[in-house]
């Protein structure tokens, strides 16, 4: 098996990586293994399909989104530092960490998990979610239980609640503004990664 | 001996915990929600698995995380609506089983709450004591350098014995004292060879143990599970026929009494297969067949699905369950990561093999009952006796991908939220009931 320190040595860049996203080395081994173990042909990085083999993220009605997060615009594969940085976002937030307007926000603050979560929607990156985009979302989460006018409803009634400005999209801060009193940390932090 | 002793000593001071009533936890597939029975109090020692832990403590079903998420809009959940944080719901959970997922767990070795001295359970080492190093390095040596002679030794004397013994024994013509050799010849053999792994194994219920022409019945964890249940009877293994020194000490064995070894050709014919086992069991002289439901090692922390297969043959079933306890050795095998041989290494250089073994009283299938709810009953009993987390999950998810079916169901779970009863006219429940 083998220490921390040996599994940790053969990661570069790692002590950059933990500054980054605020993981412990246990954390980054733990994740390192995991990583290892998805990337079934050792090749150091992963592709879609390796993700794809994740039953309960088969499972998943917008599992490809996930997926599709994980790989920026051009990539096909995603290495170990990349990985580490998304899940970062799901990272519980410090509490603690003094509010310094100056400093760039962490990577699990309440601002960068939204404006993640907005990616999610925002498939295209204009920074709007259009009328379409959120028709996509509701089609993969709906699928077959829903015919398409409903679908069709249920994406107007929510764009008509959060555009402001009437632009029939939805921007990053009209998003953040009908998100306000949900407790974004809580929802999008996963506990183990403490 | 004085190795003997020192390990039943130790069992018995460390091991002060009841296994036997232990409380039964089931998953329910397709949701994430855990399912405590009322009478439960005690916490599982042995499951030292973070997600099953959180997975209790937060106890999010879908509606409840959703109506969490959307406590903050004024209209109530029952008109149905989407809101934009319910993606956050499905975005989480698929985060986490990037992370970590409960069926993956299951094929790596389970995590142990504290260390046994063993650098292989421990995924978190690093450097806390100068004493703690001392004592980790003694342990080193006199497991490789003491103990592992010796085991080997034992070991190949075991096996060399049961390839002599049984090709002796085969000579024989009449019948009974055939019989009576071969078990002689047989348990002599497991038992050195469990010796040869430094086993210690506790039998109880020894009434129910399995009878001629019976079935028998257990969880899998490793190949030396058959050591381990032969060591208190003898059993007609059913398998795979090989090559090589597997081949010839299959050929032996079968010469002093029939086991069943199938060429690999004809384990694809399922109709085949349950024949000749059938034709085995209703020939009431023969042994009962020891068969292995989940058809693959799962790492002892819970029982996977198990196959119909093996409950569609008939006759009397008689459950057992096997429970390893993890603090002296990590008896799962783990067959992606190491080989046969690397795994019986790591088996003779750790502490001991401690196993408990229960047998059950005997279960027939009822009238009215198919093979699957049949199995699912024994799995159950199974599970509850050895204190297993009972999942409904297929143990040959290690290997293909899940069905389209889940993926419709959480969809389907979620759309009765959005939309309320209405939206479920036009989808059959065919996809459940094709769930094999």
């Amino acid at each position: 098996m083998g220490s921390t320190n040996s599994t940790l040595s053969r990661i570069p860049n790692v002590e950059e990586l933990m500054q980054e996203t605020g993981f412990t080395p246990a954390h980054i081994v733990r994740l390192y293994d995991r990583f290892e173990a998805l990337d079934k042909e050792k090749t150091g990085h992963l592709r879609p399909q390796d993700f794809g083999a994740i039953n309960r993220l088969a499972m998943n009605p917008i599992g490809d989104r996930i997926i599709g997060s994980f790989f920026s615009t051009g990539q096909e594969t995603v290495d170990f530092h990349s990985f580490v940085r998304i899940l970062a976002h799901f990272r519980p937030a410090d509490k603690n960490r003094p509010k310094d307007p100056s400093m760039p926000q962490p990577v699990n603050s309440r601002t960068s998990k939204l404006k993640f979560a907005f990616q999610l929607y925002d498939q295209d990156k204009d920074g709007k979610i259009s009328r379409a985009e959120l028709l996509q979302v509701l089609r993969s989460m709906l699928e077959m239980q829903v015919t398409e006018e409903q679908l069709e409803s249920i994406a107007d009634r929510t764009i008509q609640e959060a555009d402001l400005d009437k632009d029939d999209a939805i921007s990053f801060e009209e998003f953040r503004k009908s998100l306000e009193k949900v407790n974004i940390d809580h929802k999008m932090s996963i506990r183990f990664l403490r | 001996m004085f190795f003997w002793n020192w390990v039943k000593y130790s069992t018995s001071v460390l091991s002060t915990e009841k296994r036997n009533a232990s409380p039964v936890l089931s998953v329910v597939p397709g949701t994430d929600r855990l399912v405590l029975p009322s009478h439960s109090s005690s916490a599982f020692p042995s499951l030292g698995s973070l997600y099953t832990n959180r997975g209790r403590r937060e106890g999010g079903s879908m509606e409840q995380e959703m109506g969490e998420l959307r406590r903050y809009r004024t209209q109530s959940i029952s008109r149905g609506e989407f809101a934009l944080s319910d993606s956050f719901y499905f975005y989480r959970k698929g985060l986490e089983s990037i992370v970590d997922d409960q069926v993956t767990q299951r094929f790596s070795s389970e995590e142990l709450v504290s260390w046994n001295l063993l650098t292989r359970t421990n995924h978190n080492f690093h450097y806390i004591s100068l004493r703690l190093t001392v004592i980790w390095g003694l342990g080193v040596i006199i497991r490789y350098c003491v103990l592992f002679p010796l085991r080997i030794t034992l070991a190949i004397i075991g096996l060399s014995w049961l390839v002599i013994g049984t090709t002796l024994v085969g000579f024989l013509p009449n019948r009974r004292v055939k019989n009576w050799l071969s078990e002689l010849v047989h348990l002599m053999c497991y038992r050195i060879c469990a010796r040869g792994l430094s086993a210690t194994i506790q039998y109880h219920n020894k009434n129910n143990k399995p009878q001629k022409g019976g079935i028998c019945v257990a969880n899998h964890t490793s190949p030396i599970d058959i050591v381990i249940l032969a060591n208190d009877g003898c059993y007609a293994m059913v398998g795979q026929s090989h090559s090589g020194l597997m081949g010839v000490i299959q050929r032996s064995m079968v010469r002093s009494c029939p086991h069943v070894w199938f060429e690999r050709s004809e384990m694809r014919d399922r109709h085949a297969v349950t024949s000749r086992l059938r034709a085995h069991v209703a020939a009431k002289s023969n042994l009962p067949i020891l068969i292995f439901p989940e058809g693959t090692c799962i790492n002892n922390t819970s029982v996977m699905m198990f196959k119909k297969g093996s409950f569609e043959i008939g006759g009397t079933i008689y459950p057992v369950a096997i429970k390893y306890d993890p603090r002296f050795g990590d008896a799962f095998w783990n067959s992606a990561k190491y080989n046969m041989v690397s795994y019986l290494l790591r088996m003779m250089t750790s502490w001991a093999i401690v196993v408990n073994v229960w047998y059950l009283p005997p279960m027939t299938r009822q009238e009215g009952e198919d093979a699957t709810k049949f199995a699912n009953r024994v799995k159950s009993a199974i599970a509850h006796q050895g204190g297993l987390l009972d999942m409904a999950w297929d143990g040959s998810l290690k290997r293909d991908k899940v069905k389209e079916e889940f993926k419709e169901q959480q969809q389907k779970m979620y759309s009765s939220m959005v939309v309320g009863k209405k939206a479920r006219n036009s989808q059959e429940p065919h996809t459940e009931s094709t769930r094999r």
